[in-house]
């Protein structure tokens, strides 16, 4: 995993950070139903849970599969999947629902792992991970390379969330402490059409990468 | 489509919706009482600055007869910034305009002219039945994740039980009934809800069959229609617990939480107490702390009825040798400070200051129309009005008003035999202090409407009984 590469799981993360969607609008929320800004900030762990865990499953997925078939054949499934979701959220105009506004740390958890994923964050990683140079074993790494494939995945997934927590966390305090809610309706521009169009993008780059 | 920015009409929070900007046109439900003619909506210039100020300036028929238009809805409301189901990209834009008496939904779009809306899709009874097993669509509120419809009719169209029908917020198709369990819940009426605490409240009126041809004097005296509210929790959709007010008071209609997310409290309208024929409101509210305690209701006002000449009255009253208030409409404005309460039998709206909503204190109140006393509107001082105040909307900032005349048909007929008319009402609120004054610009009524009946009023951007907000 490259320093590049690192860093643009860390870009990624903080994308999905910024996103009012993602998290830390529910924060807010909770913690000015409780006028608490301890409510708000319990409440960012199990949501970065749960998008680490979106994430994980993608990430742990493409690096594993890699680095014991390092083929074209994934890349441009990944291409085509990319290209495909992206197209889908920008037509669609269907929505994520849930219906509660009262969860639990493990509900919270449950729902951004669901938001995430439909959302389609892990494979907003897809592009940075296979960009990255597959583990190369050789003869005697074989076994060892199998075994830990998924591991740069998990890693993956770890900076990508902790950047993701860390400007939820900022973005989150500073609406609650300085801006006030009303922001939003200002600020609240349609990251999912961005995002929509950023996953078009970068399945084409990986298509192209490919052939 | 879905827009890049938030819709500017909606707002995180009622503080924030009382700073919105003025509407500049209201529509209004309006219905012919003979089906001979098809229903409409009417739309209103509320511009004070227009020359056409309170005139209606847009008018577009429905393509059947026999709807019966009763209350209408916005599609998308502040709702949609709430945090677990959010997209504030869509507009509110469409009208859910639902038929009581045909059972019909129409979806009109304001855009691209707002003074003419246009239908864009009719759902037909035979949609509603089948896939939700509703008939009588009354409420419609735009939900975070749905459009939700309360109904008083089952699938057959003359009993119960009523309940609540989700629509798709894109393809307004039917998704289905809201219920996973309804508990002991039968009749239906108004739907609202406390969406930050899971909450959703409903209350009871009839079934089809008891109301489609008028009060029946034996079903009130035999206390038979609704007198409970019932709580319900709004993520699981079950039956949490009912609340019944005691079987005098009989027909709890409207519902007006506090819009304020953080409170735990709402108010409904009961239309007649069959003991001294009073009108009364009550308070719901948690019974002890905790945000799990128990509901209970209070009374916190009573409204007498006021003593009248038999031979004033209409047959259904002449027995009594009074005039029931008949509470039929509330409404809360959006800093939870007033609540407007409609008299229609006596022709009266009163304005309670409901700070402290234990205590509500009266501080005015405007005469309109009355079964016995048809008092005139100053803009129009020798015309008796028929009618009185029914249903309430007022302005997100508070300051402006409006009463329309019309309750429903057959109960129009039964009240107002010689007839209920048609009229619109704006009326100018003291925001410090209370008080209201009928503006005498603004007084659309007789041939304006032609010939149609006029029920809901809706605020082009928004009023106090269309949305909800997530953020206090």
């Amino acid at each position: 995993m490259t320093g590049r590469t690192l860093l643009a799981l860390a870009a990624l993360g903080a994308f999905h950070g910024l996103n009012p969607a993602m998290g830390w609008l529910l924060a807010v929320a909770r913690g000015l139903q409780q006028r608490r800004r301890a409510a708000l900030l319990a409440a960012l762990p199990p949501i970065a849970a749960g998008h680490l865990a979106s994430v994980a499953v993608v990430a742990a997925l493409v690096t594993a599969t890699r680095s014991v078939t390092a083929s074209t054949a994934l890349t441009v499934t990944g291409g085509v999947v990319l290209v495909g979701f992206g197209l889908w959220r920008l037509l669609s105009q269907r929505h994520f629902r849930w219906a509660g506004m009262r969860l639990s740390a493990a509900q919270l958890a449950g729902w951004s792992f669901l938001m995430s994923s439909a959302h389609g964050a892990g494979l907003m990683l897809l592009p940075v991970l296979l960009a990255d140079p597959p583990s190369t074993g050789g003869h005697a790494g074989h076994l060892a390379a199998a075994s830990a494939g998924a591991l740069p995945g998990l890693v993956a997934a770890g900076v990508h969330t902790l950047a993701m927590l860390g400007v939820a966390l900022t973005v989150a305090l500073v609406v609650y402490e300085v801006l006030g809610v009303g922001v939003l309706r200002r600020a609240w521009f349609n990251v999912d059409r961005l995002w929509a169009g950023a996953l078009v993008a970068a399945g084409v780059v990986t298509l192209a990468a490919a052939i | 489509m879905t827009r890049w920015t938030p819709d500017p009409s909606f707002y995180p929070s009622p503080r924030e919706a009382a700073t919105a900007p003025a509407e500049k046109l209201a529509y209004v439900a309006a219905f012919d009482r003979t089906a001979q003619r098809p229903d409409a909506i009417a739309v209103l210039d509320t511009d004070p600055e227009s020359a056409d100020y309170g005139r209606v300036v847009g008018w577009t028929d429905l393509p059947y007869t026999g709807d019966e238009l009763h209350h209408f809805g916005w599609n998308a409301c502040s709702s949609a910034l709430c945090p677990t189901a959010p997209h504030p990209h869509v507009e509110r834009r469409y009208l859910i305009v639902p038929g009581l008496r045909s059972s019909r939904i129409h979806v009109f779009d304001t855009r691209p002219d707002p003074r003419a809306p246009h239908l864009v899709k009719v759902i037909g009874p035979e949609e509603l039945a089948e896939k939700a097993g509703y008939s009588r669509p009354h409420t419609v509120h735009c939900g975070p994740d749905g459009i939700y419809l309360s109904a008083l009719g089952g699938v057959d169209g003359a009993q119960g039980p009523g309940g609540i029908a989700v629509l798709d917020h894109t393809t307004f198709g039917v998704r289905g009934a809201w219920e996973a369990d309804r508990g002991p819940q039968f009749l239906a009426y108004d739907v609202w809800w406390h969406l930050t605490q899971d909450v959703l409240v409903t209350s009871e009126w009839g079934t089809p069959s008891m109301i489609e041809d008028g009060i029946v004097g034996e079903l009130l005296l035999g206390r038979r229609y609704g007198h409970a509210i019932h709580f319900w929790d709004l993520a699981t959709r079950r039956h949490v617990q009912r609340v019944d007010l005691g079987d005098q008071y009989q027909m709890p209609l409207e519902l007006r939480p506090a819009h304020d997310p953080t409170q735990s409290y709402g108010f409904v309208g009961v239309v007649i107490s069959v003991e001294d024929l009073s009108a009364s409101v009550w308070l719901w509210h948690r019974d002890g702390t905790g945000a799990d305690a128990p509901w209970a209701v209070t009374r916190v006002i009573d409204i007498p009825a006021e003593p009248a000449d038999p031979a004033d009255l209409p047959d259904l009253l002449k027995p009594f040798g009074a005039v029931p208030p008949l509470v039929t409409d509330i409404d809360l404005s959006v800093d939870d400070r007033f609540l407007y309460v409609s008299c229609w039998g006596t022709g009266e709206l009163r304005q309670y200051d409901v700070s402290d909503p234990f205590h509500p204190v009266l501080v005015g109140s405007v005469r309109l129309g009355g079964i016995v006393a048809r008092t005139a509107h100053p803009a129009a001082p020798d015309e008796p009005l028929a009618g009185g105040p029914q249903m309430v909307e007022i302005s997100r900032d508070g300051r402006r008003v409006y009463v329309s005349n019309s309750l429903y048909g057959s109960w129009d007929d039964q009240f107002y035999p010689d007839g209920v008319g048609a009229w619109l009402a704006k009326l100018d609120v003291d925001p410090e202090h209370g008080g209201l004054t009928p503006d005498e610009r603004f007084f659309p009524h007789g041939e304006e409407f032609r010939g149609l009946r006029v029920h809901q009023t809706r605020l082009q951007g928004g009023d106090a009984s269309s949305d909800s907000y997530c953020f206090p």
